[in-house]
């Protein structure tokens, strides 16, 4: 092939780059966009610090306190839940077991599997066990059913952060006469800053699941008081005003969503920090 | 063929040293994924000196080195048949302790790693996972170490820092203290200054040399005139199959088989 083909080649792939890089961009600035010239007019101290009044789905009045504590409730728990047990799975398969393992195979596959699983399927299991189990839609069905959504994405993720764990480093401990534990410990102190956007991405999908949650979680205009009581979410409490047939109603729904956005900024700039400061002591 | 010769050899050697042996190798075959990497080896590696392995790329020299401290274990599928003795213990011994086993071997890779912790945390790890708690214990025996490897007028006043801040010849040398500090009877260097310049090169084959007193030594290298440097013992290693085994100078200078000369000479590698 001639150098100018070559070049040709070169200048028309940067270009197809360059058109992605501005259509997903401009896509994510459109919804950002959307979101603040919709949810700002209708954002209100009164939408951050009160429970709604006159119903959640025609009510004008009031806030979404109750969904804003309901979302970090869930979303919290279910991440912490997913991460004490995501990471001794994943730190099991990778320190524990044999790459030829049959176990370690099965396990990737039915990860994988369960990663890409709708959260609706999560949601429907979750609630037929619950009917089996005699527990009522509330905060715990619902922390367990993200828990279960949110774990494949924590031991895929932390997974992928082992395999890129230098083999000699895991070699060199084990010469040291340290046990399995001992190593993974090393392992652990070499994937911490990692161990943050594993987090992060959990919380990510925990806070705006909306089909999980819906046959689980239940829904009130009350605070979240007790774990075995329905307690709201932001993305129910957006799906519920969006479908209101009131024009301000559904103008507290972009509020609403504009609010479930800066609380993942918020989380999503703390993980970097404290991501940052892992790596400045790290290796 | 080979087999023999290398067994001949290795026996003479032992008669000619009039060391203990400190590791014997004896009819060791192992096979990784089904794949035959050692025949039949026989190997007596006397005490204080030593033995560089040499041999083309892909003929099983890490793979050696690595069965003497059973870090193959958890390799994919391994096959052993023979056995290795330390000190006249059998290392595959059923009732063997892998982690004990480990920890009276200290291993030098290719690349320095250190642990993602601070200096003196590196070089106490050891001590501390077998047991050491004592604060001024742990502290001497740092200084110790880092002594004896040349750092410790280099490190002393940033003890507490990243090891990675450390250069990679000085990485190395905080390995090797850190290999040390558990206090093994053997370091065993899998191209251990492969990665680094050759001041750190020859800084690091000094500490060996020095260290030759109180430890066995088997190295790894690819580069002959590092083996010639360094070592007393050479194990030319061909397919999997000791070819020659002989004094440093026997085997560089006057080898004895054929595949050993043209490896010498550089018509094979």
């Amino acid at each position: 092939m001639s150098t100018a083909k070559r070049l040709r080649k070169e200048k028309i792939a940067k270009w197809i780059m360059r058109l992605s890089v501005l259509v997903i961009s401009s896509s994510l600035l459109l919804i950002i966009g959307t979101v603040l010239c919709k949810g700002l007019p209708y954002l209100s101290w009164e939408m951050i610090s009160q429970s709604p009044k006159g119903g959640f789905y025609i009510g004008k009045e009031g806030g979404v306190l109750n969904a804003i504590a309901g979302s970090l409730y869930l979303a919290t728990a279910s991440t912490i839940l997913a991460t004490c047990i995501g990471v001794p799975i994943a730190i099991y398969l990778h320190v524990y077991t044999r790459p030829t393992s049959l176990l370690k195979r099965f396990s990737k596959f039915l990860f994988d599997v369960l990663f890409g699983m709708p959260s609706i399927v999560y949601g429907a299991i979750a609630f037929s066990i619950m009917i089996w189990l005699g527990i009522r839609a509330s905060l715990l069905g619902g922390i367990i059913t993200v828990t279960l959504l949110t774990l494949p994405i924590v031991v895929r993720t932390i997974s992928e952060l082992l395999h890129t764990v230098p083999s000699d480093l895991q070699q060199i401990t084990t010469s040291l006469g340290a046990t399995k534990l001992e190593v993974a410990k090393i392992l652990v102190l070499y994937i911490k800053p990692g161990l943050f956007t594993a987090t992060l991405l959990a919380f990510g999908r925990a806070v705006g699941d909306v089909a999980g949650v819906l046959l689980t979680t239940g829904f009130t205009d009350n605070m979240p008081l007790y774990i075995d009581e329905p307690a709201a979410t932001l993305p129910l409490a957006i799906f519920f005003q969006l479908t209101s047939p009131i024009p301000e109603v559904q103008g507290r729904a972009y509020a609403s969503g504009l609010l479930l956005t800066l609380i993942i900024l918020i989380v999503v700039i703390c993980t970097n920090l404290l991501a940052s400061k892992q790596k400045k002591h790290k290796l | 063929m080979y087999k023999s010769i290398g067994v001949e050899a290795e026996k003479t050697q032992t008669i000619n040293t009039q060391l203990p042996a400190h590791i014997e190798v004896k009819d060791l075959n192992l096979w990784l994924d089904n794949k035959h990497i050692l025949k039949n080896i026989n190997v007596s590696i006397p005490k204080h000196s030593i033995i560089s392995i040499i041999g083309p790329s892909g003929c099983g020299k890490s793979t050696l080195l690595k069965t003497l401290n059973r870090l193959l274990d958890d390799s994919a599928v391994i096959q052993l048949e023979g056995s290795v003795l330390v000190a006249g213990e059998d290392i595959y011994a059923k009732d063997a302790e892998v982690t004990t086993i480990r920890k009276r071997m200290g291993l030098l890779s290719q690349r320095p790693f250190p642990l993602p912790m601070s200096i003196f945390d590196n070089v106490a790890y050891g001590p501390k996972i077998h047991g050491e708690r004592n604060k001024k214990i742990l502290e001497q025996i740092v200084h110790e170490q880092l002594v004896n490897v040349g750092l410790w007028n280099e490190v002393k006043d940033r003890l507490h820092s990243s090891a990675s801040l450390l250069s990679i010849g000085q990485q190395q040398r905080l390995c090797l203290a850190r290999g040390l500090a558990v206090k093994p009877e053997i370091i065993l260097g899998d191209e251990s200054t492969s990665a680094l310049d050759p001041i750190s090169t020859q800084t690091i084959e000094n500490l060996l040399i020095s260290l030759k007193d109180d430890y066995t030594i088997v190295l790894v290298t690819h580069i002959l005139r590092q083996a010639r440097r360094v070592s007393d013992y050479i194990l030319f290693l061909y397919d999997g199959e000791v070819i020659e085994f002989g004094k440093t100078e026997d085997i560089l200078l006057n080898p004895k088989q054929e595949l050993t000369q043209k490896y010498v000479k550089g018509f094979i590698s």
